[in-house]
């Protein structure tokens, strides 16, 4: 019964998110508090990692197709977009470029800096 | 009548969808190309076929959203890879939280500028603002902002597949090594969907990326209704 003590915890922890969106005045997704939740009880040893490892791994591994069907639901707003597709087409492939590449490059001079220091010590 | 039969067929939309990103994993797999994205082939074939066969979405969704139930809970997961690097994360604390910090704030910054060349309404620039932020988070930004939802929803999906499908390219372009790096990068700019890229490249990045998807998302709430004042 591994798998349905697995899912019954995770299900929980989406519960108890769930709970906290409803009731917390924050526009943080239920998702995002379970997260957090099942985080801490991690660090705190009130869950183990035996408690939910295989299961949680079939969960994130099956994620992408998750989005799939939010992602078909395009096909309803395609009138919505036409008049603005242009500055779309432009705009979101630079900016989303643009943002990897300067994110990964300010955390990675930030890594190697203090990583030097470290050695110098 | 392929409309009616959708509506009330339980699996129709959930298997299509299933088969659709399978199509998309053996295309990958032959090809090794990154267009080659599963997500990407699994939405064209389908909405294609919906479009051909006249079926709405909405008939389509009815069973296909069972799969999209299972989200939060995955979401919740993320908490596992996140809590088995715990130290990587105490050890570079600094660079996370800095990196964070500016992607998501040149994220905004760029849609500012183009929005403002191509001299968008302020309706639709708020509708792009929270386009790098996971949905449930970007749907509230946009909602709350005045932005059209329906859209940002939209331009959020195709964030995270341009994310998805050009990591490899800019973390060459770019001479970004660092695990940590590539990480918070796809996490901080294309949210949930990056990080299934992430996950792919390793665990490291997969933790990283499962974090920044969080604090990008709490970063663009607080920094959003500034930005949205700017046009």
């Amino acid at each position: 019964m591994k798998y349905l003590r697995q899912m019954t915890i995770i299900l929980f922890f989406s519960f108890i998110g769930e709970f906290l969106n409803e009731f917390l005045p924050l526009p943080v997704p239920a998702g995002i508090y379970g997260l957090l939740i099942m985080l801490l009880s991690l660090m705190s040893g009130v869950l183990k990692v035996a408690d939910i490892k295989e299961t949680a791994m079939l969960l994130i591994e099956i994620m992408p197709v998750m989005f799939v069907p939010a992602a078909v639901g395009i096909m309803d707003v395609t009138e919505e977009l036409s008049g603005i597709l242009l500055p779309l087409v432009v705009i979101i492939p630079v900016t989303t470029v643009a943002g990897i590449g300067i994110t990964g490059l300010i955390t990675q001079t930030i890594i190697r800096k203090s990583c030097n220091k470290r050695k110098l010590k | 009548m392929i409309d009616e039969f959708f509506r009330d067929a339980f699996f129709a939309g959930a298997v299509i969808s299933l088969l659709a990103y399978e199509l998309g994993l053996l295309l990958k797999k032959r090809f090794h190309l990154a267009i080659f994205n599963p997500i990407l082939i699994a939405v064209i074939c389908i909405i294609a076929c919906l479009r051909l066969s006249g079926t709405d979405y909405d008939s389509y969704n009815a069973s296909a959203k069972y799969i999209s139930y299972l989200l939060t809970p995955a979401t919740v997961c993320l908490a596992l890879p996140l809590y088995e690097q715990l130290k990587l994360l105490k050890d570079n604390l600094a660079a996370v939280v800095c990196g964070i910090a500016a992607g998501a704030v040149s994220g905004m910054t760029g849609v500012l500028i183009l929005s403002g060349l191509f001299k968008l309404e302020h309706t639709e620039y708020v509708t792009l603002l929270p386009k790098s932020v996971t949905t449930a988070i970007g749907m509230g930004i946009s909602e709350e902002l005045g932005g059209i939802v329906t859209i940002s929803v939209a331009m959020i999906i195709i964030t995270g597949i341009l994310g998805n499908i050009l990591a490899d390219l800019i973390f060459s372009a770019c001479k970004i090594k660092e695990p940590v790096a590539k990480g918070i990068a796809l996490g901080t700019c294309s949210h949930a969907i990056g990080t299934a890229k992430a996950m792919e490249l390793g665990e490291a990045e997969g933790a990283m990326s499962s974090l920044a998807i969080a604090v990008a998302g709490l970063f663009t709430v607080v920094l959003a209704p500034i930005f949205s004042g700017f046009m």
